[in-house]
């Protein structure tokens, strides 16, 4: 049996557990052996994106530490993943950095790379209109999607395929594949344009009439969850792991 | 010194919501029209590795292909100038002007020019320069700068442009018909170049082998601007050269489909020699480009200014050029920027969600978000990140510290969903100023590994 060390981003932690449990449950319902290593802490991404490399080694040395020896590491975020698989050749090793690159998955990447559309397990029907953010590390640069702006024969929709699989569910995309603007500190120091840029992206999803919202980086979820409720627009966000987990209701 | 407070500027630009938002929305029906001429092109992602081949080969052999071109175009009756700053740029073209006894002069479009101040230079000097390009044209008789390298003007309005024909074009004040205003701009630059002593235009391309230089424009203006005046003025970096015709073939095919979205420039123009009895100039100018090369951000220097990044950028979109306070704004004009100016321009790599659509649309394929992703290492080390830098690494004290970590987490699960609102959202608050702040969840998750784990 292949072993997952299942990676559990900061603030889903302490913020959205139930997207890590929807994680973890998925990928044994599916068979896999999959362990939690406690001592994990955040993979670096806010400093490397914040030109502070020399902060981050300490926690990229950690996470090589914990998960270097199991056969995959799956996360419920893609813009960590892509910090994993990117942003670790800055400062380890570039062998090591490779070698782990090739062994982390976004939970959806994992689903529909690993596992395979069509063996996949999802008992849990979400008879409900939801619209899909795609983030834009899941989008650019892990593949996840194809950006309305590229022309690349044989992408594909990975997490749209993914999700599509669930029993009655209607995924509707909006009309811009564009940023939401979170975009970490981005959100604080360019507070005004980040608020825009996200009440856009809702506006955009709003007009398609979608009940819920979701995505596979609960950052971004977050950042319009709190415009939503700031201007008391009655949308559901949730971490597309819940949808499939059958805890997004 | 001062930083460019990028935030402010376009906190600033937002205000005017209708405003922005059709900003926003003439830019990305650019984008998608570029989209649509790019899909037209079943082999468009083969051109644009052909571009990023012709373009770094260049690069690697710039000495060689400068010389070339010098050598070619000197043997076609071109006078070759170079300039190692603007400041010589500015000089050299006044001393032509001054040799030609020029008064007035026309100019199409040209950032070059723009990043040297040459106008402003020209004008102290008692000359008068005309931009001919509509959009430049506008922002010229605003007193503005361009806000988009393809698209001057496109932060003002029609009836802004119509209140301004009215106070220099004698229009009538509330007529914003554009074929109107279009008419009244082509007559009074008619004007302009029928006085004209002299034409200046930019450098799209420069052909080493041939020894010519290529004006793309939509407008015809630099073919009017250089038919009648006997001096021909052509300003380019040194990074426009290209080795032949053949390798223009490519980059053209890219160029006005990546900004406009059309299949080509509605006047690409080949000059290669002076014509009859007149002077045809060009000036090389480095200005701070042989230091890129040298540098870590080399690959900006394969930028062919088409301005795709920038319709394609939401940041730019929703900010506004001016917010980013340089000539070419957007995520290349970051990158430049930061590159050039690292303190001053420390905010603009940071205008950035690190989306990466820009990278997607370079025609030259420029790893744009990289770009900016590395321009953050040296941004941060100026003095306007200071109070940033520190709280940064605290944060990174705390992570690598995960019982640290976790014993803060369990006071702020504690505390804050007690805390009074005007505790927690006040202007120390830049997330909640538009935002509500997401409580932690009542049981982290670890707890709930530990839990199932004990069954």
């Amino acid at each position: 049996m292949k072993r997952i060390g299942l990676f559990v981003p900061c603030y889903i932690d302490d913020f959205y557990p139930e997207a890590a449990l929807s994680t973890l449950e998925i990928l044994e319902a599916h068979g896999f052996d999959v362990a939690y290593p406690e001592n994990q802490s955040c993979c670096g991404q806010p400093l490397f994106n914040n030109g502070l490399p020399e902060d981050a080694r300490l926690l990229a040395e950690r996470f090589v530490k914990l998960f270097g020896a199991f056969d995959y590491v799956v996360a419920p975020s893609s813009s960590c993943i892509a910090t994993v698989k990117y942003r670790y050749r800055e400062v380890l090793p570039q062998k090591e950095a490779e070698a782990l690159g090739k062994r982390v998955y976004e939970l959806f990447e994992f689903l529909h790379d690993v596992v395979g559309v069509e063996r996949l397990r999802l008992p849990h029907p979400f008879p409900h209109r939801v619209g899909l953010h795609q983030s834009c590390h899941g989008l650019r640069e892990l593949g996840l999607g194809c950006p309305s702006e590229t022309f690349v024969k044989g992408c594909g929709d990975k997490v749209r395929r993914v999700l599509e699989k669930v029993e009655g569910i209607d995924v509707v995309m909006p009309s811009r594949d564009e940023c939401c603007g979170f975009g970490g500190t981005f959100s604080v120091q360019e507070h005004a344009l980040s608020a825009r840029m996200g009440r856009d992206r809702i506006a955009d999803h709003t007009a398609n009439g979608v009940e819920v919202i979701t995505g596979v980086d609960m950052s971004c979820l977050m950042h319009m969850q709190g415009l939503a409720k700031r201007d008391g627009i009655p949308l559901r966000f949730v971490h597309a792991a819940q949808i499939l987990a059958g805890r997004a209701e | 010194m001062a930083c460019v407070d990028h935030a402010g500027n376009a906190a600033a630009f937002l205000k005017d919501k209708a405003q922005a938002r059709w900003h926003d929305e003439a830019l990305w029906y650019v984008r998608k029209k570029r989209d649509a001429a790019a899909a037209s092109v079943p082999e468009w992602e083969e051109l644009r590795r052909a571009a990023e081949a012709v373009k770094e080969h260049t690069l690697a052999h710039l000495g060689h292909y400068l010389t070339l071109f010098e050598s070619q175009a000197r043997a076609n009756g071109i006078e070759v100038y170079w300039a190692e700053n603007g400041q010589e740029l500015n000089d050299i073209v006044a001393g032509l002007l001054r040799e030609h006894g020029a008064k007035r002069v026309v100019k199409s479009k040209s950032m070059l020019t723009e990043e040297c101040g040459l106008n402003a230079y020209l004008q102290q000097r008692g000359i008068e320069v005309t931009d001919t390009d509509l959009g430049e044209r506008i922002v010229q008789l605003a007193g503005q700068h361009p806000s988009h390298i393809v698209l001057p003007a496109i932060h003002m309005r029609k009836r802004e442009v119509a209140a301004l024909f009215s106070e220099h074009l004698g229009t009538e004040r509330d007529n914003d018909d554009p074929l109107y205003l279009t008419r009244a701009a082509r007559a009074h630059l008619r004007q302009k170049f029928l006085e004209a002593d002299a034409a200046i235009t930019g450098v799209n391309f420069a052909l080493a082998e041939e020894g010519g230089v290529v004006v793309c424009t939509n407008e015809g203006n630099a073919d009017l601007g250089t038919a009648l005046p006997g001096l021909h003025i052509a300003c380019m970096g040194l990074e426009k050269v290209v080795p032949d015709a053949r390798a223009l073939g490519v980059l053209t095919r890219l160029l006005a489909r990546s900004a406009t979205g059309q299949a080509i420039t509605t006047y690409t123009s080949h000059f290669l020699r002076p014509k009859p009895g007149g002077r045809l100039c060009v000036v090389i100018v480095d200005n701070g480009r042989s230091g890129l090369l040298q540098s870590g951000q080399k690959k900006v220097l394969t930028c062919i200014r088409c301005g795709a990044c920038m319709n394609s950028c939401p940041v730019y979109r929703r900010s506004g050029g001016h917010s980013y306070e340089t000539t070419v704004p957007g995520p290349i004009g970051s990158v430049l920027a930061a590159a050039k100016e690292p303190g001053r321009f420390a905010s603009l790599p940071f205008a950035c969600t690190l989306c990466a659509s820009c990278d997607h649309v370079c025609p030259e394929r420029i790893d744009l978000h990289d770009r900016l992703f590395a321009a953050r290492r040296v941004a941060m080390e100026s003095t306007c990140f200071g109070g940033k830098r520190r709280s940064l690494r605290l944060a990174a004290v705390l992570l690598r510290h995960p019982r640290l970590y976790r014993f803060v987490m369990a006071a702020a699960r504690a505390v804050l969903p007690k805390l009074p609102r005007n505790w927690l959202y006040n202007r120390h608050n830049l997330w909640g100023l538009e935002r509500e702040v997401p409580m932690p969840a009542k049981k982290p998750f670890r707890q709930m590994m530990r839990e199932r784990k004990r069954g």
